[in-house]
């Protein structure tokens, strides 16, 4: 009844201010757009309203669009493919022809580092996706059924956690042997405890909340309450932790690389880029610069993003 | 009338806490006759919601239980049902509008959704159907159907419990459970809210339960009421008995501290005393330490269920002929 009082008044200051005549169309119009424009904006809009006001966020929200349409664009925007070799210049500094200069192959470093977003974003989201999904179901259950389920999941998910990520990661691939497919796996079962006690806390404090048992009160099934009601609600902590894992995994994998179990070359992946750099830093810093340079860049991107996101998200800056 | 929806016997619920076994319902018997609007009245902690909880069978467990008693609806065990059988009953048979408007929606969906959910979860309808009827009830509660779309933010608190009201009843019930609906929201809007549920209670022909601790609103209401104390019933009565001629010493203790319209009065006459710590209920009667009239027998023996008259049941040795009236 307020609402509709306060929107009947809004509209009238409008005309006014407008010098609309007084005609009830007139009147109605105003009210429609007034209203239109408030109405239904949900959640989500409120928290893209506030990121967009985050220029640190957008900015990295924006490196990271650029370095999404370069790993789908790859073929258009490199200039050479990442496999030819050109023995005659090998190690080449930066030049007109090569603008990031040439690897020990003689390999072009632009394109080899273009190609090379496919699989560090590849790695990253679908790692973090084995991760959110695994760990988000184990730790949905858990939170929200309690008790021995909840015993029996999390304390084997402290015994993963009790393992060094990295560490684990390193076992996986070395039982299952490297390739892009078990890194992705590797990287992401390192990472399920994460997951699994993040949304485990979120579900916890959400299904406290009265909704929730408004929700049981019409006769919603668990699983309805879980996926429509809880899960909904308690995305924010998951977002901003999914998109910082985004980064922690394409580390991880170039970690992985770099020491030789990761991507098995021809592959163009920046970690082991950088790897077969090494020997050459003091001749040829290029070569293992520049991989190093764009880990950075995107790892950069995806951090500033992801504080952003933390930051729109967090109600207690809600005006 | 003489057809019973609601039969509670010997209820008892108790709570496991760190401070020890808290026993939030006990020895509590309820009667609610079908069309009939009963109100439940007690102080905070008294165990109106618990009771309420236990019919939709919500109790959270942990670290709630229903240790034991019965509840039958329309004949129906509802203690002995299963998991799945009882989701059928919720929201469908009897529903529940909650305390709280401002938190008991869905933060992240529209409330056309929310009243939507409710239809879908009990009846087979296709989507359009559903939504049909979800802006039928928006329209219904005095809201333009136009707003289905819009957050339970964007409304202000008197709507909200008016969705409320709309998914409590979009499956017309047998028993609406109210669990205190207008404490939260203002005076006026709260008379707006209860002249629209008593409204739809009479077109609908729902029963309804009624928590409250405004005697006032039982006055406007209820058919009948029943008075709670320490998580039992210690007076029923019809509306009009119960006001007329209170029993119970706690029941007229409650009217004694209303402020009379009649009278000039210098100060109210509260109950002495304040409600037992729930995890250490004094033995015997339970409004014994407060109770003017107490003697040494009260602490002793727990009251019996006396029928003072028909349809006036009220839990005091007073009535038992035990104890002299002060």
């Amino acid at each position: 009844m307020k609402t509709e009082a306060d929107n009947v008044v809004t509209a009238d200051v409008d005309e006014r201010q407008q010098g609309l005549p007084e005609s009830d169309a007139g009147r109605d119009t105003a009210m429609q757009v007034l209203t239109d424009t408030r109405r239904g904006r949900s959640q989500w809009a409120e928290v893209w309203r506030r990121l967009r006001r985050n220029w640190m966020a957008m900015f990295g929200l924006a490196i990271i669009i650029v370095i999404f349409f370069t790993a789908i664009f790859a073929e258009v925007i490199a200039p050479y493919d990442y496999r030819t070799q050109n023995l005659r210049r090998i190690a080449d500094p930066p030049s007109r022809e090569h603008l990031l200069g040439t690897d020990d192959l003689g390999r072009d470093i632009l394109s080899r580092i273009i190609y090379g977003a496919r699989v560090s974003l590849q790695v990253g989201f679908v790692a973090v996706s084995i991760s959110l999904i695994l760990g988000g179901t184990l730790g949905a259950l858990a939170g929200y059924y309690g008790g021995r389920l909840d015993n029996v999941v999390m304390r084997f998910m402290d015994v993963l956690l009790a393992i060094p990520s990295i560490l684990l990661a390193i076992a996986i691939v070395s039982a299952f042997g490297g390739g892009l497919v078990n890194v992705m796996v590797a990287v992401g079962i390192a990472t399920i405890p994460v997951y699994a006690r993040i949304v485990k806390a979120s579900v916890i404090s959400i299904k406290e909340q009265e909704y929730i048992e408004a929700a049981r009160a019409i006769g919603a099934t668990d699983l309805r309450i879980i996926l429509k009601h809880i899960l909904p609600n308690s995305m924010a902590p998951i977002i901003v932790q999914g998109t910082l894992g985004v980064a922690i995994a394409i580390l991880s994998a170039a970690g992985l690389s770099f020491i030789g179990l990761g991507i098995e070359p021809p592959t163009p992946e920046w970690g082991a880029m950088l790897s077969s750099g090494r020997h050459l830093i003091r001749r040829a810093p290029h070569v293992a610069t520049f991989p190093g340079v764009a880990i950075m860049i995107t790892i950069f991107a995806l951090n500033l993003l992801g504080d952003g996101l933390r930051d729109a998200l967090d109600p207690r800056l809600k005006q | 009338m003489n057809d019973l929806l609601l039969d509670i016997q010997d209820l008892r619920v108790t709570y496991t806490t760190e401070e020890g076994l808290v026993v939030a319902v006990d020895n509590l018997d309820l009667q609610l006759q079908r069309g009939e609007t009963l109100g439940l009245v007690g102080e905070t902690g008294a165990g109106k919601t618990t009771t309420a909880l236990a019919v939709m069978q919500l109790v959270p467990d942990p670290p709630g239980k229903i240790e034991k008693g019965t509840i039958r609806f329309a004949g129906e065990d509802l203690l002995g049902k299963r998991h799945e059988e009882m989701r059928r009953v919720r929201g469908n048979r009897i529903s529940m509008i909650f305390q709280d408007p401002m938190t008991s929606l869905n933060p992240v969906l529209t409330v056309g959704f929310q009243i939507e959910e409710a239809i879908t979860l009990h009846q087979k309808l296709t989507q359009k159907q559903a939504s049909r009827k979800a802006k039928d009830m928006l329209k219904l509660v005095g809201i333009q159907e136009a707003r289905a779309g819009d957050y339970p933010h964007e409304f202000s608190g008197g709507m909200r419990q008016r969705v409320g009201i709309a998914m409590a009843l979009s499956c017309n019930p047998e028993l609406l459970i109210a669990d205190e609906p207008t404490t939260a929201l203002d005076v006026t809007i709260q008379a707006q809210v209860l002249e629209l549920m008593r409204r739809l209670r009479d077109e609908l022909g729902t029963s309804m339960i009624l928590i409250t601790h405004d005697l006032g609103v039982v006055a406007e209401v209820c058919d009948s009421v029943a008075i709670m104390y320490a998580g039992t019933v210690v007076e029923t009565a019809s509306t009009e008995n119960l006001f007329s001629r209170p029993l119970h010493p706690y029941t007229r203790g409650l009217f004694g501290s209303i402020p009379s319209l009649d009278e000039e009065v210098k100060r109210l006459s509260p109950i002495r005393g304040i409600m037992p710590d729930p995890t250490e209920l004094p033995p015997g009667c339970r409004f014994h330490p407060r109770c003017p009239s107490a003697a040494p027998i009260c602490s002793q023996r727990s009251p019996v269920m006396i029928e003072n008259e028909p349809g006036h049941r009220v839990n005091c040795m007073i009535y038992e002929g035990l104890v002299p009236e002060e």
